[in-house]
């Protein structure tokens, strides 16, 4: 990548006034987070007081987890997450190789009605899905909140672009061996996008267990909330304003998100970029 | 036919939860919403009425396209400053890509929760420095001067750092030589960014422009949690106005008629991507 040294990186005052720089706006980037962190590790009364000598404490963590069900919350993130990737990761698999290996009427038709909810998110039909949702009676469940979600445009697009590069000689040399296309699919194309597969994964499940609006509309019990609307039910119900607390549930519901990402940063940064190139 | 087979499932789902609710969104939109034993019936054009009277639709759809101008620019801005500063090999650079990025997979649920403690009167950070420098306190989110302005920075900041790795990964698959020729003839770094490194990462600009765009339109979370649209309607934005209406006031015609609003502003993102910048920017 970047093997030779670019000759208009600065050196000398131009470079201690770009790190200068740099370094202000990165500290400005970490406050607002390093603030919820020295709020959620010292007792209340430390909340908005800045002292070396104030002790650190788990407590409100603690009291955040006996004070809302939020093993249940995670369960059902838990769920929601693992069950629309899955169902995403079949369909989008089959719909990515009819487009990019087959010829049929209508592909380029069918492929534009696909692109249309790279616009068009399930985020802003809102009033309609609903209307939908109760009419099968999924209004409330798991499934209600990720079923929209499943045919996943953006997952189509990405798996087409990275079955199209697939050398056709594979391909060929499969059939040659008596494969079904559903074998070769199994048996060549799956195994070469594994990277994508990994980019989607990663977009996906932090989409999904970022998620907000939606399930907050769909669902109305304990049983099928995910983490953040529960999160949101949390700190806005008779908490009285004790941030100290709000804060520690804030970076609890976050908190496997957040470690998995310090811990996979590489695989993150890069899934992220690879989805977004096209 | 197999094709069409494989197609199958993706499209059927596709169809019942993309295509279906939009057009269905427009035919509700001409109808009225049941109440009680009266059913729905149709109203014409009555609901884009009400649309038009509506003060608070307007106000919804002028802060949006506030909002809009004010993050947009400013996130992109400071992405792409981000990325040239963490591509040179500057002190702790792994660092400051982390602390960059990181808003970037925080819930915007979370950041909203975290943004709103940071702003709270008297006790948040930010009085805290105000107070220190000797102004006076001021409530952030409550005054309708700069509630919709401090919603604005939660979004730059949980924005910028995701924009950032797409410049940095243009950045970085640059070839050296350009900038080695350009320094030869004796180009400035500034000539050499204006004329050489930007209208190069012009196809990354235009991927992040269309994605904030359509995040500028699509995402309310923070509404929710930090004014609820207020003081004064001063944060309402177009989807968050739809949420009211729609699931707080339980009127389903009206929200499918703001929706249309919605839909229509998408679909003018698309088309504009489709014709007019997609055409300026690929030239490789």
């Amino acid at each position: 990548m970047s093997a030779g040294i670019n000759v208009y990186e600065p050196r000398g005052v131009g470079r201690a006034l770009e790190t200068t720089g740099a370094w202000i706006l990165g500290v400005l980037w970490v406050l607002p987070l390093l603030y919820a962190f020295w709020t959620a590790f010292h007792p209340t009364e430390f909340s908005t007081h800045f002292s070396l000598s104030a002790p650190l404490t788990l407590a409100n963590f603690v009291t955040a987890w006996h004070a809302a069900p939020f093993a249940r919350y995670f369960l059902n993130t838990l769920l929601l997450v693992t069950m629309v990737l899955a169902a995403q990761l079949v369909l989008t698999t089959l719909a990515a190789y009819a487009f990019a290996r087959f010829e049929f009427p209508g592909r380029n038709a069918l492929f534009a009605l696909v692109l249309v909810q790279l616009m068009v998110m399930p985020d802003v039909l809102i009033v309609e899905n609903y209307r939908t949702m109760t009419m099968l009676g999924l209004k409330d469940t798991i499934t209600g909140i990720g079923l929209p979600y499943i045919a996943s445009a953006f997952g189509i697009f990405l798996l087409r672009q990275t079955f199209k590069g697939v050398p056709r000689e594979l391909d060929e040399a499969a059939r040659v061996e008596g494969c079904t296309p559903l074998q070769v699919l199994w048996k060549v194309y799956v195994p070469l996008a594994r990277p994508t597969y990994l980019a989607y994964a990663l977009v996906s499940v932090s989409y999904h267990w970022n998620n907000f609006l939606w399930p907050l509309i769909i669902t109305n019990s304990v049983e099928a909330r995910p983490v953040t609307v529960g999160l949101q039910v949390f700190s806005s119900t008779d908490q009285g304003i004790d941030w100290s607390i709000i804060t520690a549930a804030t970076l609890l519901s976050t908190a496997p998100l957040l470690i998995a990402f310090l811990l996979f940063q590489r695989q993150f940064v890069q899934s992220f970029m690879r989805a977004g190139i096209r | 036919m197999y094709g069409w087979l494989l197609l199958l499932p993706a499209m059927a789902l596709l169809a019942l939860f993309t295509h279906y609710p939009a057009l269905a969104n427009l035919w509700h939109s001409f109808q009225s919403t049941p109440k009680g034993d009266r059913p729905a019936a149709f109203v014409g054009l009555e609901n884009y009425q009400q649309l038009v009277e509506d003060p608070i639709f307007w106000q919804a759809l002028s802060n949006n396209f506030w909002y809009a101008l004010g993050t947009i620019p400013v996130s992109i801005a400071l992405a792409l400053l981000m990325a040239v500063w963490v591509n040179d090999r500057i002190p702790g650079r792994g660092i400051l890509r982390l602390a960059f990025f990181t808003p970037t997979i925080l819930p915007m649920i979370a950041v909203a929760n975290i943004w709103l403690f940071f702003y709270t009167p008297e006790y948040g950070l930010l009085e805290q420095f105000t107070g220190a420098l000797g102004m006076p306190s001021h409530n952030w989110l409550g005054s309708k001067n700069t509630a919709l302005g401090a919603l604005m920075v939660v979004t730059v900041w949980k924005e910028s750092g995701f924009f950032m790795i797409f410049y940095l990964a243009a950045l970085q698959s640059m070839s050296p030589h350009l900038a080695d020729a350009a320094a030869m003839e004796g180009a400035s770094r500034w000539y050499f960014f204006r004329r050489v490194t930007f209208p190069l990462l012009m196809p990354t600009t235009l991927f992040v422009l269309v994605n904030a765009v359509i995040n500028a339109f699509r995402l309310v979370d923070h509404v929710v949690v930090m004014t609820r649209g207020g003081p004064d309607n001063a944060t309402e934005l177009l989807l968050y106005y739809v949420y009211e209406i729609g699931f707080r006031f339980w009127d389903s015609a009206y929200a499918a008629t703001l929706t249309m609003v919605l839909l229509t502003i998408l679909g003018l993102v698309a088309l504009a991507q489709f014709f007019f910048l997609e055409r300026k920017v690929h030239y490789q």
